[in-house]
């Protein structure tokens, strides 16, 4: 699993750099990116929805697989 | 609220904001226009626009190109300030100018700036509730509530803390005197103009290690700030911060107050509060803000036309069943909340890191202090309305 940060969307809600600090950084201006290349780590999907789940900004996409279309992952409730 | 407008006869096409009825509760007045007339409008306040649905509320946030910041507060008058600054920037911008005016107030509200206040608001709020042991009633939001979002902003500020009483009175000026005729509205602006600029000649003359000083000192590509963006923006800071955060605070504790299963859990479980005060902030959004129409605009089948207001309800997006699951009742431990309370797009709140951190220690020393309350008399509980909604008197009985 993978995840990116919008960075057009994301307006620094912090929503996921709170839920799930090991996944998420923000920079100095609160704005937040993944870490590293988005790999996230085994055991840490289920931290990884809930924060794209949070995210006020639909901002968030998670990418299961090469094949999943992060548009509509990132827009799932 | 004074009280200058005649009572609602129809919220679809008469609606007022500072109304009462409104004030008191007014989810079943959003529930039912979500229902049966999704933005409807007002002639009072020279016309103005409601929308309720969290698609069209989050809709008008995004459009920048057809509503303008320029002022964010509905009222009798039109702003004298030309966009794209506005009078308190970068609230009160649009782009492209607001991005710099943001980016520079950005860093000192980051998580990782506002983290080091936590621990003294910590302990200021047990300071409060040393104060108040063995009272049996306490108005939680005039003897607590209120005073911990102003103590914190004097102190970033770099305020006196003994002028806090008169913090308290510029932001009723600003946001409940909003029905008041323009002449009484623009005197009561001169009083916060007078003070601001007093405090802003002493940071001149004596710099300090505060965030007024860091905006004297700011600069964006290398022109200093003008004097009237650096009192704009501290008097942003200074409304926005205190009444919201006060109104959060004070409906959670309502809530808590009247939902004995959720106070108990949250006793038992102190780790749950992060999850709590989301829940409890999208269920009590205290604020809502507004836009102004640039021009003559068709906003699905609705005839905007330039310079009316819209209002924009985040605390009736936040209840959108469209948008949330079982979105009128509070799931305490709700773990799934992309909440509006803070707004969405570019002008999210800027202090909602200082908001979250002040809500959840205020919350949990309460909780420590006094685990068992209830409210001692509800017809004495009062709420505030306009744009921001929240108790202002909340008498609980302390078991």
């Amino acid at each position: 699993m993978r995840l990116t940060v919008d960075p057009d969307k994301c307006q620094g809600h912090n929503r996921c750099y709170s839920l799930a600090p090991e996944l998420f950084d923000v920079d100095d201006y609160g704005y937040a990116h993944e870490i590293g290349d988005g790999t996230v780590p085994a055991g840490f999907e289920e931290r990884a929805r809930l924060a794209a789940a949070n995210c006020p900004e639909f901002a968030i996409a998670i990418h299961d697989d090469v094949q999943t279309d992060p548009a509509v992952q990132g827009a799932g409730e | 609220m004074s009280g200058h407008h005649p009572p609602v006869s129809d919220w679809a096409t008469d609606f007022d904001h500072t109304d009462e009825v409104w004030a008191a509760d007014p989810f079943p007045i959003w529930d039912e226009l979500r229902e049966t007339c999704p933005v409807a409008h007002s002639d009072r306040y020279g016309g103005v626009w409601l929308p309720t649905r969290h698609d069209d509320v989050s809709a008008i946030a995004y459009d920048t190109e057809h509503f303008t910041s320029r002022s964010i507060i509905v009222n009798e008058g039109r702003p004298l300030a030309e966009a794209p600054v506005g009078i308190a920037p970068p609230i009160s911008s649009d782009p492209p100018f607001h991005r710099d005016a943001r980016r520079l107030l950005l860093p000192a509200f980051s998580p990782k700036a506002i983290a080091p206040l936590e621990p003294f608001t910590r302990a200021y709020c047990h300071e409060l509730l040393d104060a108040l042991a063995g009272h049996h009633v306490i108005d939680a939001a005039a003897e607590y509530a209120q005073h911990i979002p102003v103590r914190v902003i004097a102190k970033m500020l770099g305020f006196p803390e003994a002028d806090a009483d008169q913090f308290r009175g510029f932001v009723q000026d600003v946001l409940e005197g909003v029905d008041l005729p323009p002449e009484e509205r623009i005197e009561n602006f001169g009083r916060l103009d007078a003070y601001l600029t007093a405090q802003v000649q002493d940071h001149v003359d004596h710099p300090r290690d505060d965030l007024t000083s860091y905006l004297l000192q700011a600069d964006i590509d290398g022109q200093p700030l003008e004097p009237s963006h650096v009192g704009g923006t501290i008097a942003l800071l200074l409304i926005a911060g205190i009444d919201t955060t006060w109104s959060a605070i004070g409906a959670s504790l309502w809530h808590l107050a009247t939902h004995p299963d959720d106070r108990a859990r949250l006793v038992a479980e102190p780790e749950l509060v992060p999850v709590a005060i989301e829940e409890l902030l999208r269920a009590y959004a205290p604020v809502t803000m507004a836009r102004l129409v640039i021009d003559d605009f068709d906003y699905e089948g609705c005839p905007m036309r330039k310079d009316d207001w819209v209002l924009l309800p985040f605390p009736a997006a936040n209840r959108d069943p469209e948008a949330f699951d079982r979105a009128d009742e509070v799931i305490i431990d709700r773990a799934e909340n992309r909440h509006a309370a803070f707004g969405l797009g570019i002008h999210r709140c800027a202090g909602s890191n200082l908001a979250r951190m002040e809500l959840q220690v205020a919350l949990s020393a309460w909780l420590e202090h006094f685990p068992d309350f209830s409210v001692d008399d509800v017809d004495r509980v009062r709420w505030s309305g306009g744009q921001v909604r929240g108790p202002r008197t909340l008498p609980l009985r302390i078991a």
